[in-house]
């Protein structure tokens, strides 16, 4: 794997990636993968479960070594995990600032936890937020290393109903306020729709299918652009329509 | 034990902040942990006066105290003052255990982040932890002569295995995730390991500080028993032949007391560092 700071064509392109190849043993999880993701680009990655979303995501956050093909992302690189994965024994500020080279990191921090809305538990233990608030925390880690690839692994699924909307809305903002190029790993199609670019489809270790989503956000739901995307992506995904009409 | 002075807030707890907080130096119900011992102390006193417990056994706990006093105010021929030899003992002590517990994490902060470290000492250590400890006492005496340096090493070795051995496994016990995160978050080896590997190895290296607190004090009592002249043990084996059993068993209870003052102050730095953890205790 030959993995450079991405100086690809007068850094409009955020990551590229050629022919990604990852095996588990015998079993090929992504098979000569092709993406690129443009500077400032949300893109929305989704698929079944086992289908090597979370595989790409490692292999782009540089953790995942073992794997084959040329590889180019524009640092810095940040990630959100679907555990939030806070150091319990810092308090939210020091977890914010955790390896940050910046010449005045509190200050940083306390801005970006601003941000997140989360002023109050500046100095409160991880152990005591609840599950959205460590999420926000878990952003704003991402975000104060000023992101040119924001890499987010799942990380609402874990949260429930009403937490999940006022997440897409906050992420939604920052993104819009920072333009980091973001991949969002999810196998929410309506989380996909109503936040991405773009949709991806991943399928077969490849990039199954692609849409761009040109509808304004925020989006409503029952838009008809929309509405017809679901059906195609479900159908993409092995659901067919009948089944999901329910 | 140690009498704990407040219940620390418990998540979920549905009073409001203001209301849990007690006043600073108000007694809560940790007293309540007093009342066993005492009714305890109570029944021996009243065994003893009744004449069940025969002196030439066990003497009542009013006469030891007589013979605590007697053994604080006056310097006895055969055993010398009480505080002289907690004095002694103290330091055998305080030496063995301070610095088998820095051996320790050393050993465990090497052992615990390489392999090559742990290939290197954990089968030999976990090899020695076998041999009985204090059985080593003759051979320690033949080695190093009936000075102060056998009882040192053999307290020594007490505090070390139990600390190595706790941890060793608390390092290894950290998240793997963490370590992820680290290296996402471009973290250095050095400081991976101070704010994430050593931090998570705490809660049971403490305790592995707690069980070395008992292993180096039982390794004390019998260390200080064989070939000594001067300290607790000298005068235990002094009053032996005496046949002055309440100086014994004021030996005992001042061991005893040094046990569970240092144990208070273990507790005390574990509330303190692992402030982090919401304890689920009522």
């Amino acid at each position: 794997m030959s993995e450079t700071a991405a100086q690809t064509e007068s850094g409009v392109v955020a990551a590229s990636v050629r022919g990604l190849t990852k095996r588990f043993g015998t079993r090929v999880v992504l098979d000569e993968l092709d993406l690129d993701i443009k500077a400032g680009e949300f893109v929305a990655l989704i698929g079944r479960s086992g289908s090597g979303k979370s595989t790409l995501l490692r292999a782009l956050a540089g953790l995942d070594h073992d794997v084959s093909g040329e590889l180019a992302v524009t640092k810095p690189v940040a990630v959100a995990f679907q555990e939030p994965r806070l150091v319990p024994w810092k308090r939210v500020l020091d977890n914010v600032t955790l390896g940050l080279r910046d010449t005045n990191p509190r200050r940083v921090a306390v801005a970006a936890l601003e941000e997140v809305g989360l002023t109050e538990r500046i100095s409160a233990w991880p152990l005591t937020l609840s599950g959205g608030e460590a999420q926000r925390v878990s952003l704003a880690r991402a975000l104060v290393r000023h992101p040119a690839l924001l890499l987010l692994d799942e990380p609402f699924s874990a949260l429930d109903a009403l937490t999940r909307i006022s997440m897409h809305r906050l992420v939604l903002r920052l993104w819009q306020r920072h333009k980091p190029a973001v991949l969002l790993v999810t196998h929410d199609v309506d989380e996909a729709l109503a936040l991405a670019d773009r949709v991806l489809v991943l399928g077969d270790g490849q990039i199954a299918h692609s849409s761009a989503i040109d509808v304004a956000r925020p989006r409503d739901r029952d838009h008809p652009t929309l509405t017809a995307l679901r059906l195609r992506l479900l159908s993409e995904l092995g659901v067919p329509a009948a089944e999901s009409a329910s | 034990m140690s009498v704990q002075l407040f219940t620390p807030p418990v998540l979920g707890d549905p009073r409001p902040v203001s209301d849990r907080a007690r006043p600073r130096g108000l007694p809560g119900r940790g007293w309540l942990k007093l009342v066993s011992p005492v009714i305890l102390i109570g029944i021996w006193q009243l065994l003893s006066a009744t004449g069940v417990l025969p002196p030439s056994r066990l003497a009542s706990p009013v006469s030891i105290a007589h013979t605590a006093y007697n053994l604080v105010v006056t310097d006895n021929p055969a055993y010398g003052t009480l505080q002289a030899s907690l004095l002694v003992s103290a330091e055998r002590w305080g030496i063995g255990f301070s610095i088998g517990v820095v051996i320790a994490v050393i050993l465990a902060v090497f052992s615990g982040l390489s392999r090559m470290g742990e290939y290197a000492l954990d089968p030999v250590i976990n090899a020695l932890r076998s041999v009985p400890l204090l059985g080593l006492l003759p051979l320690f005496i033949v080695w190093f002569g009936i000075g102060d340096l056998p009882k040192d090493l053999i307290v020594l070795l007490g505090a070390l295995f139990p600390m190595y051995i706790n941890t060793f496994a608390g390092i290894r016990s950290v998240d793997p995730k963490l370590g992820e995160l680290g290296q996402v978050l471009g973290l250095s080896r050095w400081e991976l390991v101070w704010h994430v590997v050593l931090p998570g190895a705490l809660p049971q290296a403490l305790t592995g500080l707690r069980l070395s607190v008992i292993g180096s004090l039982l390794a004390l009592v019998v260390g200080e028993q064989i070939n000594a002249n001067a300290g607790l043990g000298f005068m235990m084996n002094q009053a032996e032949s005496f046949l002055a059993n309440n100086v014994i068993v004021v030996a005992l209870i001042v061991y005893a007391l040094l046990g569970v003052i240092a144990d208070s102050i273990v507790r005390l730095v574990e509330r303190k560092a692992l402030a982090w953890r919401q304890e689920f205790a009522l």
